[in-house]
């Protein structure tokens, strides 16, 4: 038995590509619906977000079962295989563990450590066991990816940094509001940035927001998409007196709100806490202003500041997330091992069944007075003698899996209770067995 | 400090509050949801036997144990770690637990250290004014003690976003708005019960003394310390004063409660002096 992991994502595939990914995550079929197309696959889980797609399976036969699911998936990708071949990655065994665990922390997304993509896994999960695609060892697998990517999260910091402007920005407002759905945010000037963050706000369940702008068609277009009011540039310092969040991104060469401005106003709106988020070159808030009590003032350097001593502290964070995923890899490894050795726990037991069966049929045919509870008690008779002669050999071969020298167990297992001529078909049968 | 039994529930106290505040240090580091529960309940510990030592002094004085300095610093140490203790089960702020509890075992170790004084016991602590008198304030002092507390965290948490050097710390305190509150409404609930206290105690001094107000040392420092809250008052609900100076006053404020409380019996004679030694 292997594990095998085959994909892509944003470091390996190009924006073309990456482009159909994005498309297809959102589609609602699902390529484990064709599982039959993979014969040689014996488990199969799935993943698509939309910057990658991964494939993991469990199978006996590696190569053929690859072939098979390299199919599957540019079937499912809508892409010819010469297209994609050069971008997928193929990892086996504790590679493609240790991929999992990487990409359930977060350590291999674009944004590390955003959380989203434990979710994405575990949903992708719900799905193969609503399939039945998915059997001991995938099972097994996943469970140990959540345990790990929960380690992870609380025993690193590495999801507690903000790393983008806008979110650093939501953050910083929360440090200062704590709750932010009662409060209002005035938009001021209309760019890309500005709608970025108001995004993010109203992420946050804000939902008082007013625009300003200079020309009022493009204000009401934004507030429009926004569900917000507006109001006219005349009037803006007057609007700060009823607002708590500013964003402010014009094109204006002076700055539009001076300390002079902005201090009898403080006093008007009884001291409430005023945040203002500049983000726009050259500078709209007049930098003084931060001197004022309860206000406080971003501009975009003091962002991308944060922003980049947070990706420097999520390295090292990262380093020890690595090393978490590591030892638990290892880990894995150990139960993996055990799996080796069933097999040959289930021949032994398969071979001491069929016998017992045997006998009883033959021992029954002879003695056919007897009743339904004599019947009854002879099969269990025989069922609990032999449960007990193989108790001692399987609970050996258990202990012996982790060890170097199990091969050797596993072989003169084999021999002495002559196991070896339905070897071959134990091993596949193992996972239809305990699935 | 006691003797016997009562010795060992004390020792034990001290013991156990100092290991919860180095609990609650390690958890203002590191965000651990087990460090914080091992820190409570450590606290926990604390206060029971705590409790269980006042209340054996109490019982063996046949009134409520806060008449020498010590007594009366252990007792608002009790009061502080219980006011904590029932705050962080409401209000799901664990992260004041470690601005808190250093205030309590430093209370806890000044009280030990500090010279026992014991007064000639008389039928002048059993009336029913002293009780509200001693109960109101200390509730007062504790209440006091959170604001400063918050208001410390407050004023941490602000340079930090002022100044936008944004550390460890700053992810773990709380918002401003939210230490504000707290702020506030300590101060709210606060500020009555300390009046109450202050009346209670000037209409027993009339009893007593013939007179509400003679100049006493601690009358004075009361009178102040409670001036400087009834400013704090004013300003926050009248002129909308928060935040930075609202959190020095604060401070300011407490410093007042701990001169009152502990400087003037200290330092100075008056005829409080017959009740706390």
């Amino acid at each position: 038995m292997e594990i095998t992991l085959i994909g892509m994502n944003h470091k390996t595939a190009p924006v073309a590509v990456r482009e159909r990914l994005a498309q297809v995550c959102r589609l609602d079929e699902s390529p484990l619906e064709k599982v039959r197309q993979c014969p040689a696959v014996d488990e199969l889980f799935y993943l698509s977000t939309c910057n990658r797609v991964e494939f993991l399976f469990t199978t006996a036969n590696g190569p053929q079962a690859l072939e098979q699911v390299k199919e599957l998936m540019f079937g499912h990708l809508g892409l010819p295989g010469l297209q994609l071949e050069s971008h997928l990655y193929v990892h086996h065994d504790l590679e493609a563990v240790r991929h999992l665990f990487r990409v359930a922390s977060s350590l291999d997304s674009m944004v590390v450590g955003e959380p989203q993509i434990l979710g994405q896994i575990k949903a992708a999960y719900r799905e193969a066991t609503q399939r039945k695609t998915v059997g001991v060892v995938l099972n097994r697998l996943l469970h140990k990816t959540f345990s790990v990517a929960k380690r992870v999260r609380t025993e690193t910091n590495i999801g507690c940094h903000a790393v983008s402007i806008s979110y650093a920005a939501v953050e910083l407002a929360r440090k200062i509001f704590g709750r932010l759905h009662d409060k209002r945010i005035m938009l001021v000037g209309a760019g890309e940035m500005a709608e970025l963050g108001a995004q993010h706000l109203l992420a946050q369940r804000v939902r008082d927001m007013v625009v300003v702008n200079r020309t009022l068609e493009r204000a009401l277009e934004l507030a429009a998409r926004f569900g917000a009011s507006t109001a006219p540039f005349e009037n803006l310092l007057e609007a700060l007196v009823d607002a708590d969040i500013v964003i402010s991104s014009t094109g204006s060469i002076d700055p539009i709100v001076t300390y002079r401005d902005l201090k009898p106003r403080m006093r008007r709106r009884k001291n409430r806490p005023l945040f203002f988020i500049d983000i726009a070159v050259p500078r709209d808030i007049d930098p003084e202003v931060n001197r004022l009590d309860n206000v406080y003032l971003y501009d975009i350097d003091d962002l991308q500041g944060i922003v980049d001593l947070n990706l420097t502290e999520r390295r090292q964070e990262a380093q020890r997330a690595e090393h978490i995923i590591e030892s638990e890899t290892l880990r894995f490894q150990q139960w993996l091992q055990t799996l080796d050795v069933v097999p040959t726990i289930i021949a032994l037991r398969r071979k001491a069944e069929a016998i017992r069966q045997a006998e009883l049929k033959r021992t029954l045919s002879q003695l056919p007075d007897l009743g339904e509870r004599e019947r009854e008690a002879i099969a269990v008779l025989t069922d609990s003698i032999l449960k007990k002669m193989l108790h001692d050999p399987i609970v050996f071969l258990k202990h012996k899996s982790g060890r170097e020298s199990k091969r050797l167990f596993v072989d003169f297992t084999q021999q002495l209770f002559n196991l070896n001529e339905d070897r071959s078909s134990s091993a596949s049968s193992l996972d239809s067995h305990e699935r | 400090m006691g003797k016997g039994m009562e010795g060992v529930l004390l020792t034990l106290a001290v013991a156990f509050y100092c290991v919860g505040t180095a609990g609650y240090l390690v958890f203002l580091i590191r965000d651990r949801e087990e460090v914080h529960r091992a820190a409570w309940a450590v606290l926990m510990a604390g206060a029971i036997c705590h409790g269980a030592a006042i209340a054996l002094r109490s019982a063996a004085k046949g009134y409520l144990a806060v008449t020498s300095s010590p007594e009366a610093l252990s007792f608002f140490a009790w009061f502080l770690v219980i006011a904590y203790l029932v705050l962080s089960l409401r209000l799901r702020l664990r992260i004041l637990g470690s601005f808190v509890s250093p205030l309590a075992a430093v209370f806890m170790f000044g009280s030990t250290l500090l010279p026992a004084s014991s007064i000639p016991s008389g039928p002048l602590f059993r009336s029913s004014w002293v009780v509200v008198h001693v109960a109101t304030l200390f509730a007062a002092n504790a209440l006091f003690a959170v604001a400063f507390a918050a208001a410390i965290m407050y004023l941490l948490q602000e340079r930090s976003i002022k100044q936008k050097r944004l550390g460890n710390l700053h992810s773990r305190l709380p918002s401003l708005e939210r230490l504000d509150r707290i702020n506030h409404i300590c101060l709210l609930v606060g500020f009555p019960l300390m009046t109450v206290g202050l009346l209670t105690g000037f209409f027993y001094a009339s009893t007593v003394w013939k007179s509400p107000w003679n100049w006493d040392p601690k009358e004075i420092f009361a009178l102040l310390t409670w001036l400087i809250y009834a400013v704090l008052l004013h300003e926050r609900l009248a002129v909308g004063w928060r935040g930075r100076r609202a959190a020095w006053l604060a401070i300011f404020g407490f410093s007042a409660v701990l001169v009152t409380f502990l400087g003037v019996n200290l330092l100075f004679k008056g005829h409080h002096s017959t009740f706390v030694g």
